[in-house]
């Protein structure tokens, strides 16, 4: 190789670094444009459900509301989309998703719901307020159900297509948002 | 002796600190030493840089429990950690498995090693194989000569 040839590949290498942060810049923008958008969540736990039924459990009846209570047989079957909602008295972001809730029963959409590690006199204070969207309501005082499912919070909305597979997961509050740009499309093409 | 007791204070204050509820702990001791060897590979899913040994949070206390009843029930360490990663997937483990996403992460090291060789080995060839330096010309010697003249002040 002559000496010119060697000094040129050389001066090339000097542009290496701003080659390597070119790169990183790009991936990085990337990163924070799917954070912004949504499509991209560092934070964010996949569940172990989508695609599988819901697992094994039963749940009894909360006293004093007028509702069934709930096992995973309830979940089979129904021949039409269902949610299964995980949500609890002291959970202030259950208090903003729950209108949501309320306009889904109001479509004819099966709302289950489990109460998770709350209180029933507390429970019936927030349905009596707020309104009660589920069909049935099973109460997980223990909150092992919950964790068989794989909820790490509330409160936490699970899609069950017509086939009763578990289909989406939204671990976070139900805003008018996630409604219209996430629920309403997969409760169409589920159906 | 001070200092040793000092010593053996601090070392020993993470185990204090390890179980947010002592009445959670197993009073067999070696027991509830699996169970935080457990809890240590298991990672909180709302504090999500610390372990459930670590975390406050009350999923982390739940997890907690459920691994010291299988713990005491006579499940072994993998049947446990099989049991919590069947319901929170892979994001639960401190120690990722080997897959398709993540085969480039264990193999990081093994890629910086060989290129670290490669370049090395580069380097000594090129070194070895450098031509010998031309002689100074006539011109150059004599500027040499007159720098090493020139009076330091």
């Amino acid at each position: 190789m002559s000496e010119v040839a060697k000094t040129s590949r050389r001066r090339w290498l000097l542009f290496a670094p701003l080659g390597v942060a070119a790169g990183c810049g790009v991936g990085f923008y990337a990163m924070l444009n799917g954070m912004r958008t949504g499509s991209f969540d560092p934070r964010g736990v996949p569940s172990t459900l989508v695609g599988h039924p819901p697992p094994d459990f039963t749940l009894p009846a909360m006293e004093g509301i007028d509702r069934p209570a709930l096992e995973a047989a309830d979940l089979r079957g129904l021949g039409r989309p269902a949610l299964v909602n995980f949500w609890a008295s002291w959970c202030v972001p259950c208090i903003v998703e729950h209108p949501q809730l309320m306009r889904l029963a109001r479509q004819g959409v099966p709302v289950f719901g489990v109460n998770y590690k709350d209180q029933a006199p507390a429970a019936q204070a927030f349905l009596a307020r707020h309104g009660n969207p589920f069909q049935r309501l099973g109460v997980d005082a223990p909150g092992r159900v919950a964790i068989d499912w794989g909820v790490y919070g509330v409160p936490e909305t699970y899609l069950l297509d017509k086939d009763g597979l578990v289909r989406w997961r939204w671990a976070g509050p139900i805003t008018p948002e996630v409604f219209e740009q996430d629920l309403t499309p997969l409760l169409r093409r589920y159906a | 002796m001070m200092r040793a007791l000092l010593i053996l204070c601090v070392l020993a204050m993470p185990a204090l600190a390890a179980v947010g509820n002592p009445e959670d702990r197993l009073r067999d001791a070696s027991q509830e030493a699996r169970a935080q060897a457990i809890g240590r590979d298991l990672r909180c899913l709302v504090c999500q840089n610390q372990s459930i040994e670590d975390s406050d949070a009350a999923v982390a206390a739940d997890l907690r429990r459920i691994v010291r009843e299988r713990v005491v029930a006579g499940d072994d360490d993998a049947r446990i950690i099989d049991f919590v990663h069947d319901r929170y997937g892979d994001f639960v483990l401190l120690r990722p498995p080997v897959n398709a996403a993540t085969a480039l992460l264990w193999a990081t090291p093994v890629l910086a090693l060989l290129g670290g060789i490669l370049a090395i080995r580069t380097m000594r060839r090129r070194a070895a194989t450098a031509p010998e330096a031309a002689p100074l010309t006539e011109a150059e010697r004599s500027r040499l000569a007159q720098l090493d003249e020139t009076p330091r002040a």
